[in-house]
């Protein structure tokens, strides 16, 4: 704020000001709020503040710079570039969760391309863009990259619809790169060398993460844009790159303090007689090296090169190596500062025991299954889970899968791991009661709820009767994200979350016998949830027109596998609704039908 | 469910309550040998509750394999790619690594997408620009610098085309195309 105050006046205020400048006294004010909003960085905050009063709301408007839409069709592009014209970044989620497991056909929707329009003329200045399960086009990453000189950021979450080729776009015309992550992409392989577009001056890039894509990458380019690119402090490569050209790279890059290691095995062509790299000294020289990942076809016989950096890792990613316990605890019993660990069940109840043992800092577990199909007995079972709470007292989200379980187990987690925050059991074998009681899980899911006061996310499975969800219900105050599948008796069961949990913003349930009477249960509650989807479940087309006349604000879209199917089956396939400000979406495909 | 005796009325109902794998009439055997998961339909539960589905009481009937239940267990598609060779093969391909000797990538191939020797062998040799000779048994691959090998699951490396088409895709782990005096070594000999 420019203009000379004078000091020596007593007394000076606003309206002393205002008569400086030739402003109104509201002028003023809204002048002083904006540059005390430029702080206010919580979107939460900002939405609290934006409702206060209408120049509030404007000055709000105006400074806020981060976008965050928590669902695409939520509001429209148009709607939200003419509220906020000053935003540098853009953060959109688009398809719901249960697209990853295949339960949304392909071309639901979700698509970048309507943003991309809309943003062009508003934001020239954007920095950085977070998309999250979007579907977005070569074109679209061609035009970003040509309209967006200042972009900086690009990371891209379980998106589709584009390949290398607009990879290729994003690396010759995004001059000022700096974050280039494609995180779980599907991206088609256009035989596109897309690597050796970036321009050949030096990079300001900072993190480079490919490791979804699955397709060939020329070495020699990458190789070369290590080398150019002084900043580069996260690299994660993907599988098709070798041990081999890893120690390459990490030899040019010892400044990394994110490496996914790709292959993390030799190429097959190993001449006989010549000398292998030092991995371990590659690994050594890397002094700033805290999280490490990949390890896509690892040949356990090199794990010892891992053993310089064990010590100062905090997050290790074991989730694609197929090692067994032993050769886990050759890595893990070094770790003595893990936050975060992903490992896959072959380590064995043995190796969760290594785990317990050392990891005393650790926050985050996920154990992924190596096998989906259904044992009576797995690699991990409720021993691995007991071992685990039992060493790993701090822990604050858990992602579980296994064959079986007991609720002795789950109850004592919920004892000695009072910070969970995120608590997601699958037990494959659908159905299972705990194996030692024959009893259904209710019981261990119920002490979870009851003991984790922070718990905001919760995944549940096995054989569930409604008296689980009574538990929810009663317990689960702060839940924000429930996930269901193949639980549950009747229509009860669904009502005790909804009349409960008040928290309550995304929920996610498939093949569960809940239907109409449950639906109706929450009605007074939709408008303050982010989606609900209920797939293979008993609600009836009726019971979905009644809601969807009853909310109006409430888009409610009826999803059937095939477009020409007529409803011939009594109960709606899937049933997803979200609020929204706009009303059907324009975009819809022949299979959804939004009443 | 082979082995009730119909007279005993505490046997079958003990049977019938038993908590499986798969629709009753199922034996644990077929279960267990095949890689396809058991695919009850929604609301209906072998067990607990006194309101299950009425199938408990049916007679007998021997149950084809199930289908896969999609999206179980909820894992993201690329790690169902990463699964143990067990996973059921029916629904995504049968993808191996391809190398050959001085080659400085490796690249993957889905092997189902072929329907023999000499259509693999002709995308071999497009997708890393060379010739394979003429196959003989006896002589192995003539003609060419080049022989293309597999691993096995057995971890022994074998020429491309010595087994019949179906027990080499079920058996191949990786490919490799071979040059030189080593890919002639292989060729001699059975």
């Amino acid at each position: 704020m420019s203009g000379s105050l004078d000091h020596s006046d007593k007394g000076q205020t606003a309206p002393d000001l205002s008569i400086q400048m030739a402003l109104s006294s509201d002028q003023a004010l809204e002048i002083v709020l904006e540059n005390v909003l430029c702080f206010l960085s919580s979107r939460h905050d900002r939405n609290a503040a934006s409702l206060v009063c209408k120049s509030w709301y404007r000055a709000e408007a105006l400074t806020r710079s981060e976008l965050f839409i928590g669902n695409c069709y939520s509001v429209s592009p148009q709607r939200v570039t003419q509220r906020f014209r000053q935003v540098r970044s853009v953060s959109i989620k688009g398809k719901p969760r249960f697209s990853d497991f295949s339960l949304l056909p392909r071309n639901w929707g979700a698509y970048f391309a309507t943003w991309l329009v809309s943003m062009v003329d508003v934001y020239r200045g954007l920095e950085k863009v977070y998309l999250k399960r979007m579907c977005i086009t070569d074109d679209d990453l061609a035009f970003l990259a040509h309209n967006f000189p200042a972009l900086k950021d690009i990371v891209l979450v379980c998106c589709e619809g584009f390949g290398t080729s607009g990879l290729a776009f994003v690396a010759s015309e995004c001059r000022n790169i700096r974050v280039l992550d494609l995180i779980d992409c599907d991206v088609s392989d256009d035989d596109e060398d897309w690597i050796s577009w970036f321009p050949e001056s030096s990079t300001s890039l900072e993190s480079l993460t490919f490791d979804c894509v699955e397709s060939p990458i020329n070495f020699e380019a990458l190789e070369r844009l290590v080398i150019r690119s002084p900043s580069l402090k996260k690299l994660c490569l993907n599988e098709y790159i070798t041990i081999g050209q890893l120690y390459r790279l990490m030899v040019r890059a010892p400044q990394l303090t994110h490496l996914g290691t790709g292959s993390f095995s030799p190429s097959e062509l190993v001449v006989h007689g010549e000398q292998e790299p030092d991995y371990a000294a590659a690994f050594a020289a890397c002094k700033s090296l805290i999280c490490l990942s990949g390890f896509k076809e690892i040949v356990p016989d090199h794990l010892a090169a891992l053993n310089p950096v064990c010590a100062n890792l905090v997050t290790l990613n074991f989730s694609y190596a197929h090692i067994n316990a032993e050769q886990l605890k050759s890595v893990i019993s070094r770790c003595v500062k893990l936050k975060s660990l992903w490992v896959l069940d072959s380590i064995t109840d043995e190796g969760l025991q290594a785990v317990a043992a050392t990891c005393k800092d650790l926050l985050e577990l996920r154990v992924f299954p190596t096998d989906a199909a259904d044992d009576a007995d797995g690699p991990v079972t409720e021993v691995g889970l007991l071992a685990i709470s039992v060493g790993c007292r701090k822990l604050r989200s858990v992602l579980y899968f296994c064959q079986r379980m007991t609720n002795t187990a789950v109850t004592a987690m919920s004892k000695n791991c009072p910070d969970l925050e995120v608590f997601r059991l699958c037990i494959i074998g659908l159905h299972r009661p705990d194996p030692v009681t024959g009893e259904a899980m209710d019981e261990g899911f119920g002490a979870i709820v009851k003991n984790c006061k922070k718990l905001t996310r919760l995944a549940v499975s096995g054989l569930l009767t409604d008296k689980a969800f009574c538990y929810i219900g009663q317990y689960g105050k702060l839940l924000r994200t429930l996930s269901v599948a193949f639980a549950g008796d009747s229509d009860l069961g669904l009502r005790y979350v909804l009349k409960g949990c008040p928290m309550l913003r995304k929920l996610e349930i498939r093949d569960s016998p809940f239907g109409d009477l449950a639906l109706h249960s929450g009605l007074h509650h939709y408008y303050n949830m982010r989606f609900l989807w209920m797939s293979s479940c008993r609600v009836t087309h009726k019971a979905c027109e009644q809601i969807a006349r009853q909310l109006p604000r409430l888009v409610v879209e009826m999803i059937s596998k095939d477009e020409d199917k007529e409803e011939t089956s009594e109960y709606v396939e899937t049933l997803y609704m979200y609020r929204s400000l706009e009303g059907p979406r324009a975009d819809a495909p022949g299979f959804v039908r939004i009443l | 469910m082979e082995g009730v005796f119909k007279g005993d009325e505490n046997y079958l109902n003990l049977e019938a309550t038993e908590l499986r794998l798969g629709l009753p009439g199922t034996n644990e055997s077929s279960v267990t040998k095949n890689n396809k998961r058991a695919s009850p339909e929604s609301g209906k539960k072998i067990g607990f509750n006194g309101d299950s589905a009425p199938k408990s009481g049916d007679p007998v009937t021997a149950q084809p394999p199930k289908a896969q239940i999609v999206g179980w267990p909820p894992v993201r598609s690329y790690r169902e790619n990463n699964f143990h060779p067990n996973k059921s093969e029916s629904e995504t391909g049968i993808y191996v690594k391809v190398s050959m000797d001085g080659a400085p990538y490796l690249r993957k191939i889905d092997l189902k997408v072929y329907s023999g020797y000499s259509e693999l062998l002709k995308a071999l040799e497009s997708m890393f620009k060379f010739t394979i000779g003429e196959y003989s048994e006896r002589e192995g691959y003539n003609g060419s610098e080049y022989a293309p090998a597999y691993e096995d699951k057995d971890g022994d490396l074998m020429l491309v085309g010595d087994v019949p088409w179906e027990m080499f895709i079920s058996s191949c782990k990786r490919l490799r195309i071979m040059m030189g005096s080593e890919a002639r070594g292989l060729g001699w000999g059975a």
